[in-house]
């Protein structure tokens, strides 16, 4: 929906903050910039509301190029968050968050019902809206200043380092509720930081810039991977790779190396049999040379067992599965976002090899809580 | 005491004729002078280095001496009551337009990129973020302005522009002391009842945010 074409500024005095940056972000995409101080970061998340203007090269926002819409629209339909929060001290709670609105001229009952809403997704009772901002803690003092952001049900949020100013405390719990409103309201957005863990954390991609350019643009897990230099190395911290480490350990390691499997020639009953035996749900189908053909389970032998007798009749072939070579820390994604009772285990050779289990899971979160912690207790 | 209350006595309704005439011509001078200093002042927050240019005349001007200002105005506009409000108005921009221009530059600059950012526009912003907010600091200016202001209105009388002013020039000219004070205590009086009075108008246009915000600090 975002789109930087060839984008270039250059300030008065000759001083390049950004550098032909080219990148595309999705609707609903979380994308945090990062960098040092100076990096054009600030200056890339600015152009695109018009509050610095390019230089060069095009932003369009759902194919239209933002130079050529007013900017003051342009900035209604734009949510802004940013660090110094920015609620205005004058204007009660309410009159805060649906500042936009008064400028779009909504009604004032609309507004307040608006107000009352948004309260309301943060968790904070409509007892709130009379208040004035110096009346609150700096932490809701911020929720206020994301909320003003949504009021409009703008569909993309420019973030200025908005959780910077915060004690580390607050600034996590904001973090996450801020990633869970986000998901639910799928709001895209564009999200300044200097801090890598919280860019880590929230982001569904990281672009890290150096020098007005970008000099990576991945998800965190590929960032942490593979950082494509040593400055990005250097940016993560050598400590952050070190702290990542127990993670990056292939599926192989952490999978149960014997898998209960059938072959395609047995009979659906045999399958029940082995099943009821191992007191499983579902078998990993493998053919003589180990070589996996599919999965059934028990629901599939109940639908089918009038029509079909042998269970390569009723095989479920689409399956995903993982190489053993691959992270734990992807497979553990895909496990629990995807709500994967299990992943079978191959190798380069689509041979089944083992199978990782949300039990699996378990013996790693364990090891990493306890693990470490004996360790500490021993040195 | 006895003269003065039989001053009274035979004077006592010209005195409060006087005294409107003084109150009318201060006030009407405050008036033009918040009408263009207020203005001026937020226009001038957009060109800092035209203020700078700008206020340093005003500063030269104020130095004139007033009865200078005024003998300057009567060739350009005769006497009576017009000369004497344009020449006050001249002493009440100052104080008004540097005292505008120092509330509304010192509102926080992140509240105004918050608001830029939020898609206001320019006058907007001047409307919900800039004047409210330095509202406190631009009533001092007009306080201290139109107190000033009732103190010189006396020099109107100079120029024919009356006010309680006749007394005091009258006193003067005649050796008659009572003169002098039936001028000058109800001109005092009026200064210090106007700055109650503007004190409670301050209060009022504060915004509410603001006046808890300082009790709270």
């Amino acid at each position: 929906m975002l789109k930087f074409d060839h984008v270039s500024k250059v300030y008065k005095g000759g001083k390049r903050a950004v550098h032909d940056l080219n990148l595309e972000i999705a609707k609903g995409e979380f994308i945090c910039i990062i960098g040092p101080s100076g990096c054009g970061k600030t200056t890339t998340m600015k152009m695109i509301n018009r509050l610095i203007e390019p230089t060069e090269g095009a932003i369009s926002i759902n194919g239209v190029d933002i130079m050529k819409s007013d900017p003051v629209t342009l900035r209604r339909e734009i949510g802004y968050v940013i660090q110094q929060i920015g609620l205005f001290p004058h204007m009660t709670i309410q009159e805060n968050i649906s500042l936009v609105l008064k400028l779009l001229k909504v009604p004032e009952n609309k507004r307040r019902a608006r107000a009352r809403e948004l309260l309301s997704l943060v968790d904070m009772t409509p007892d709130y809206l009379e208040l004035y901002p110096h009346e609150l803690s700096g932490g809701q003092q911020q929720r206020i200043g994301v909320l003003r952001a949504l009021a409009a049900d703008q569909p993309l949020i420019l973030m200025d380092e908005p959780f910077g100013a915060l004690d580390p405390i607050t600034r996590e719990s904001l973090q996450e509720e801020f990633k869970k409103l986000q998901r639910k309201l799928e709001k895209t957005i564009v999200f300044v930081t200097h801090d890598m863990d919280e860019a880590l954390k929230l982001a569904d991609r990281i672009v890290i810039m150096k020098d007005g350019q970008i000099v990576q643009c991945d998800t965190p897990d590929e960032i942490l991977r593979n950082p494509a230099n040593e400055f990005v190395e250097e940016f993560i911290g050598k400590d952050r790779l070190v702290q990542a480490r127990p993670n990056i350990q292939t599926v192989e390691q952490i999978m149960s190396p014997n898998p209960i499997t059938i072959t395609g020639d047995r009979s659906l009953s045999e399958a029940i049999q082995l099943m009821k035996q191992h007191r499983v749900d579902s078998l990993l189908v493998v053919d003589e040379m180990k070589i996996l053909q599919g999965v059934i389970d028990v629901e599939i032998i109940d639908q089918k067992r009038k029509k079909a007798s042998l269970v390569r009749d009723v095989v479920e072939a689409e399956v995903f599965t993982v190489d053993k070579e691959t992270l734990v820390r992807d497979t553990v994604r895909k496990i629990l976002k995807m709500g994967m009772k299990y992943v079978p285990v191959v190798d380069d050779k689509h041979r089944l090899v083992g199978i990782v289990t949300r039990a699996s899971l378990v013996d790693i979160v364990y090891d990493s809580i306890w693990g470490v912690d004996e360790l500490t207790k021993i040195g | 005491m006895d003269t003065i209350l039989q001053f009274l006595s035979t004077y006592g309704g010209e005195m409060l004729y006087k005294t409107w005439e003084h109150l009318y011509i201060s006030v009407v001078a405050a008036l033009l002078g918040i009408l263009i200093a207020v203005p001026l002042g937020v226009a001038l927050t957009r060109f800092p280095k035209g203020a700078e240019v700008v206020m340093g005349i005003l500063g030269i001007i104020q130095t004139f001496p007033s009865f200078a200002i005024l003998a300057f105005f009567i060739p350009l506009l005769g006497v009576g009551k017009t000369p004497a409000i344009i020449a006050l108005f001249f002493y009440s921009v100052l104080p008004i337009l540097r005292n505008t221009y120092t509330g509304v530059n010192g509102v926080q600059k992140s509240l105004l990129e918050a608001g830029r950012g939020m898609g206001m526009t320019g006058w907007e912003r001047i409307r919900y973020v800039e004047v409210p907010l330095a509202i406190p600091v631009i009533m001092a200016g007009i306080r201290l302005s139109t107190v000033y202001l009732i103190g010189w209105a006396t020099l109107a009388s100079f120029i024919g522009g009356g006010g309680l002013g006749d007394y005091i020039f009258s006193g003067l000219n005649l050796y008659q002391p009572e003169f002098i004070i039936v001028g000058a205590v109800p001109v005092t009086l009026l200064a210090l009842l106007t700055d109650l009075l503007l004190g409670k108008v301050e209060g009022w246009v504060t915004p509410k945010g603001m006046k808890k915000m300082r009790e709270a600090a």
